[in-house]
């Protein structure tokens, strides 16, 4: 009797002991109700699909690059004497070296895969669509600002590919009117990439950016919680709700029930990603090139320069644009152009209806016509112009992988362009009043 | 400078079309460690006099099977430590005086060219009197690198009419003879450019099976708390 008593006032003191300190952090700083408003309290429509799994994976690909990138820095050296050694010393002597190096690598890849899986999601189910543009944006900004990541640590690794990759690259800039030339030599800090573009990029990579991205998914999130997911059918559940609790009828609490389905999309998501790093870390040449495995020649250009794949549809745009004059800047435009045009969706979308699920086939048309040119202008940017030979005289024997490309860059384009039309014209269907399965 | 650049970039690439084709594949297979041994040895009694393999060090030959001893007795030159890299004395300024250019260093050179590349480099040499060293390769048209097993594989001419290569003197090797010994010499250097490749495989299968246990779990958890979602 007497042990039960003093247990039981044991139990009691460490309750209350643990609320207490919940109740002095509460009272410093808003734990409690910011775990409520983005977790337990946090109401996601309860249709979410396969879609939907890209923006916490997108999340875990990030974690994983700066931890992996932390101890990446320990060992690295930017510095063009000795970089490309100290990768082959990570690879070889620093214990455990080859699997971290394997999975930033690896992450750089997987991060555009889930990027770009994510920014799908977000075009067929519209949901860039009002009230969530601001999200939309900053989504737009984090996928400029990852482009310039990925960049900059591509330099570093210093083969031959980072070496005439940011050359090419920088030299893009020079193609600007006026102040192009003194604009690409600022970026390097030299007159060709030497061991101080090296060293700007290296910072670049491992703070400058990381930090704005950091920052650029903070917004995104803040901005999310705060407007509430969209979902397939693209209907806001907002509308419907409790009318006691305020609960929407469709939602669920983002924790514990999508925190648990994530995992399941997590534990998948690294499979894929261990198969990759541990048995095929060079993806047959697209994750890692073999001409990357040539430290940097300054003298000695590539016989094919070609970006990694996740940039290749913009490269093959570039490529696409025949210059004017001798000026290459129209190629140059294009291809920023065609980074930035995703930005101007929120508003070039009159569709009355948000998600695929109630578009009609022109607007499917055109969306898949998009997507077949966007994959074979990644497939032609990996390759050389003239890979499929040439056309007859009566093309005036040009390229026909150049011709491929400009009508694949055609298409690209005017998805956007004529969006504004298409999406008004197209015949939708009725919009459910509640989310379906 | 910048627009020859750009230009070279915007410019269809010329194909290197007077290197043939690579059809035949390395025999390749880091599990066998006799091969790998036999292609390490080959590795630093020729190779090893021009080309360096700075990134590789002698101990970790020990993957490979051989113990430090026989690392130190049979394949060590005279002052480098076990622990050291695979250093070479060639001056490089010297070496692009004899040559034309400098020997590249080895230590990763299967994963810049491909090992079925290397193998065939390795057996195409031929006879070229019109090349400064007098030799010439058929997968590396006008290579600065002179033949330097040619007493082991003999000497090969071009056909020019069947772009075959035919053996006009014997050397001391049999071709079948010389193509293993190249396929070994091939096999390490796969080895060297990434040593711990054998051992990230079987790290990657105890990964596996444990994610594996891991969605077995995380798919009951999710079911469990979903089943009230309708």
């Amino acid at each position: 009797m007497t042990d039960q008593k003093v247990s039981a006032t044991a139990s009691g003191s460490t309750g209350s002991g643990s609320s207490g300190l919940l109740d002095w952090v509460d009272a410093r700083f808003p734990l409690t109700s910011n775990i409520k408003n983005h977790l337990t309290e946090y109401y996601a429509p309860k249709n979410f699909n396969f879609w939907y799994f890209f923006g916490s994976l997108a999340l875990l690909v990030l974690v994983m690059q700066i931890v992996t990138g932390i101890f990446l820095t320990m060992h690295y050296k930017p510095d063009a004497q000795e970089a490309f050694a100290s990768v082959e010393y990570i690879m070889r002597d620093v214990f455990g070296g080859n699997i971290i190096r394997y999975m930033h690598s690896t992450g750089a890849s997987m991060f555009f895969v889930v990027v770009y899986l994510h920014m799908f999601r977000g075009v067929i189910y519209g949901s860039y669509r009002t009230p969530r543009e601001l999200i939309w944006l900053f989504g737009v900004g984090i996928f400029l600002v990852l482009m310039g990541e990925a960049f900059f640590g591509y330099l570093l690794p210093w083969g031959q590919m980072s070496y005439w990759g940011a050359q090419v690259i920088v030299n893009l800039f020079s193609t600007i009117p006026f102040i192009g030339p003194d604009l690409s030599e600022w970026l390097r800090g030299d007159y060709l990439v030497s061991d101080a573009t090296l060293n700007r990029f290296f910072a670049f990579h491992v703070i400058a950016l990381p930090l704005v991205l950091l920052g650029l998914v903070a917004v995104h999130l803040i901005a999310l919680h705060e407007v509430g997911s969209n979902n397939p059918d693209g209907v806001e559940i907002k509308k419907h709700k409790d009318k006691t609790t305020g609960i929407p009828l469709d939602g669920i609490p983002f924790h514990p029930y999508y925190t648990v389905k994530d995992l399941v999309g997590v534990v998948v998501f690294l499979m894929v990603f261990t198969a990759i790093v541990f048995f095929a870390p060079e993806m047959g040449g697209y994750f890692l090139e073999a001409n990357n495995f040539v430290p940097a020649d300054p003298l000695k250009t590539p016989a094919h320069i070609a970006p990694v794949w996740y940039f290749t549809p913009y490269y093959s745009i570039l490529r696409a644009v025949p210059p004017i004059g001798i000026s290459q800047f129209p190629g140059v435009a294009a291809m920023g152009l065609s980074v930035v045009v995703f930005a101007f969706l929120p508003w070039l979308d009159k569709s009355p209806v948000r998600s695929i699920r109630y578009r009609g086939n022109l607007y499917k048309g055109w969306l898949a016509a998009f997507v077949v040119s966007f994959v074979i202008l990644g497939y032609l940017g990996t390759l050389p112009a003239d890979t499929w030979g040439q056309f007859g005289a009566w093309m005036g024997k040009a390229d026909r992988a150049t011709v491929v490309a400009r009508i694949c860059t055609a298409i690209y384009f005017l998805f956007f362009i004529l969006m504004p039309w298409y999406t008004k014209r197209d015949k939708t269907k009725a919009m459910p009043e509640r989310v379906t399965h | 400078m910048k627009h020859i650049l750009l230009s070279l970039l915007l410019l269809p690439v010329l194909a290197l079309a007077s290197e043939a084709e690579i059809t035949v594949k390395a025999p390749v297979d880091l599990s066998d460690h006799e091969s790998l041994q036999r292609g390490a040895k080959t590795f630093v009694n020729y190779c090893l006099n021009c080309h360096s393999a700075n990134y590789m060090r002698y101990n970790r030959l020990q993957d490979i099977g051989l113990s430090e001893k026989q690392i130190k007795d049979n394949l060590l030159f005279a002052g480098d430590k076990v622990g050291d890299t695979m250093k070479v004395a060639i001056d490089p300024q010297d070496a692009k005086k004899w040559f034309g250019a400098a020997p590249p260093d080895l230590s990763v050179e299967v994963r810049a060219r491909g090992a079925d590349w290397l193998y065939a480099y390795l057996r195409g040499f031929y006879k070229d009197d019109t090349r400064p060293t007098g030799w010439n390769n058929l997968v590396f048209d006008k290579v600065a690198m002179p033949h330097v097993l040619y007493e082991l594989q003999g000497v090969q001419t071009l056909n020019h009419e069947t772009h075959a290569l035919e053996i006009v003197k014997p050397g001391k090797l049999s071709p079948a003879e010389y193509n293993a010994m190249v396929g070994d010499l091939t096999n390490y250097m796969a080895f060297m450019s990434e040593p711990a490749k054998q051992s990230r495989k079987y790290i990657g299968i105890v990964v596996l099976l444990f994610l594996g246990v891991m969605l077995v779990l995380a798919k009951k958890i999710k079911a469990e708390y979903w089943k009230d979602i309708k």
